[in-house]
């Protein structure tokens, strides 16, 4: 195991948060925060409670897991994406690294800025609502997995990308859409049974539900089959990562 | 002793269908200089990036060091650094950080005082803690090499290093190349100044259309191809060639006060003595006389025109 490349890679990343801390972790607290003030404080207030949860409440999960999904697929894409643009991506696919190490470093990155960046909008909330945790040490592992598995989604995206718009679309044309359907603002019970039954189909649904769970213990679908549609879609990006590092697809000609 | 990297039947087509490499087979002696000569698109960076990893075969095999480069890449691209044709860097790190990066890259412990004097070496030193966007195309390429040599490889490739450099930095570069193989280090080099390959190489390789047409010891390879050109100014200038001097493979300068012998230097016999004694039947009388020897850029053209 080259240990040192996978500091190397990963001490790379963490410093290019650091460089870019306005955009990696200023910015989503600040939209954060102002969701909870409109939301939360301003039209929330009007809303009922949700399973005894006030409404500004039952956002911090949601809000915190909309941060993470599209924080962890824009910061795993681009470290990835943006050597392979410029060129140097050369250096790490000449050295002797091997592709499980590249992608603890690349990935390992990003999910940990997720998870930071999940703690401090947690933080942030409990500036504006108070927040209980009734699962903590579940709470952690759905934030840990979420972040991996959805930064190796964004890895993924990063490696087959052809170029910056390519980038950008499928975080803009389906993770922001499913994350706001799949229950991030609101419980599926509210919903007509029909879209009920759609929203099952919604792979986030899973995610927020078992994050909002360790939160308030309340979950709009079983936890345990949250877990396990977290650790389905982690296996299959498992699957694709090194399906692409055996064929070398759009990394080596 | 065996070669340090043995390439056997190597080939490369593209998805575009096009064909890179065809069978190329090539080895490189451990401690040599190997200049890759090929006018663009012959198939040199395609071999140096297979060789690296940067490229996957189509077909072929590469040994390092004894070793398959597919198989046991973690051995092999150890031994290895690059210093790519194209400049990529990351603008926004140091030069410090860049070069201490690549050799975690190579699974090693940061080693300050090495770097420190890779960096003295390379004229990098007032430089370290600069940002690499701020540097300029020169210093830039300093940093590449710099990079490449931060895990003290035992082969480097340099891949057209001296492409827009100025003669200074062309100058430190080639006594940096003499100081590496002085060392042990085995250097592969491709460029477009072929008078510098003819300098510093000690075997020179030439590909074209994704083929060696020639692998030579460089002074063999210019005994063997080499023609000499002798010159001999006229004392009274001639208008046009005489007729008795037609069996010969001569020419007239422009200006008619030149008359230009080109003859092989391994033929049995050269025939200067012949052509000497024939101007003088001819009562052409010559001031002075010199000779030239075609260079390798004479001989690397002829192959590649010849060739094609």
């Amino acid at each position: 195991m080259n240990l040192y490349a996978i500091k190397a890679i990963y001490t790379f990343e963490m410093a290019r948060t650091v460089r870019t801390l306005m955009q990696s972790i200023v910015s989503p607290v600040l939209s954060t925060s102002l969701y909870f003030v409109v939301f939360g404080a301003a039209i929330g207030s009007r809303i009922e409670a949700i399973d005894g949860v006030s409404y500004a409440a039952f956002l911090v999960p949601g809000l915190i897991m909309l941060s993470v999904l599209t924080q962890s697929i824009s910061n795993a894409s681009f470290g990835i994406h943006f050597p392979k643009f410029i060129g140097t991506i050369y250096e790490v696919l000449s050295a002797p690294v091997s592709p499980f190490e590249i992608v603890v470093g690349y990935v390992g990155a990003a999910a940990t800025k997720s998870v930071i960046l999940g703690l401090i909008i947690l933080a942030t909330a409990t500036l504006f609502v108070s927040v209980e945790i009734l699962h903590p040490v579940w709470m952690l592992a759905f934030l840990v997995l979420t972040s991996v598995t959805f930064s190796l989604f964004g890895f993924l995206i990063g490696i087959w990308a052809k170029n910056f718009e390519q980038l950008q679309i499928i975080p803009l044309l389906i993770i922001t859409p499913l994350v706001f359907l799949g229950g991030s603002f609101y419980s599926i019970k509210m919903l007509p049974p029909v879209w009920q039954t759609v929203t099952y189909f919604n792979p986030v649904l899973y995610l927020v539900s078992g994050f909002r769970w360790s939160f308030y213990g309340n979950a709009d679908v079983n936890v345990g089959l949250s877990l396990l549609m977290i650790l389905l879609f982690l296996a299959l990006c498992l699957y694709a990562v090194s399906w692409i590092f055996k064929t070398g697809y759009q990394i080596k000609t | 002793m065996s070669p340090i990297i043995q390439i056997e039947s190597l080939s490369k087509i593209y998805d575009t269908g096009f064909e890179a490499l065809k069978s190329v087979s090539l080895d490189v002696e451990d401690g040599e200089i190997l200049a890759l000569l090929g006018p663009n698109g012959a198939g040199k960076t395609t071999l140096i990036s297979i060789i690296v990893g940067l490229v996957n075969a189509t077909g072929g095999s590469v040994t390092v060091d004894g070793r398959d480069i597919v198989d046991d890449y973690r051995h092999t691209r150890a031994l290895i650094g690059l210093v790519p044709q194209e400049i990529t860097t990351d603008a926004f790190e140091t030069v410090w950080a860049t070069i201490t990066h690549t050799r975690g890259l190579f699974g090693l412990a940061a080693d300050p005082a090495y770097i420190e004097q890779l960096l003295k070496d390379l004229s990098l030193w007032d430089k370290k803690g600069e940002k690499l966007m701020t540097l300029s195309g020169g210093m830039k390429r300093r940093v590449m090499i710099a990079k490449a040599l931060s895990h003290k490889p035992r082969i480097l490739f340099l891949d057209e290093p001296t492409a827009g450099v100025d003669v200074e930095l062309r100058k430190d570069m080639w006594a940096l190349v003499r100081r590496l193989k002085d060392s042990g280090v085995t250097i592969i080099l491709t460029t477009h100044y072929i008078d510098e390959a003819e300098e510093i190489a000690d075997r020179v390789a030439v590909i074209n259309h994704g083929e060696i047409i020639v692998v030579e010891e460089k002074a063999e390879l210019m005994r063997k191809l080499g023609q000499k050109t002798l010159f001999l100014d006229l004392q009274e200038r001639l208008t046009v060639l005489p007729e008795s001097l037609s069996a010969f493979n001569v020419a007239l300068s422009e200006d008619g006060n030149q008359l230009i012998y080109t003859y092989d230097t391994n033929a049995e016999r050269t025939g200067i003595t012949r052509l000497l004694a024939t101007l003088n039947d001819s009562g052409i009388r010559f001031r002075d006389l010199s000779t030239t020897q075609s260079s390798l850029e004479d001989i690397f053209v002829k192959l590649v025109r010849d060739e094609a």
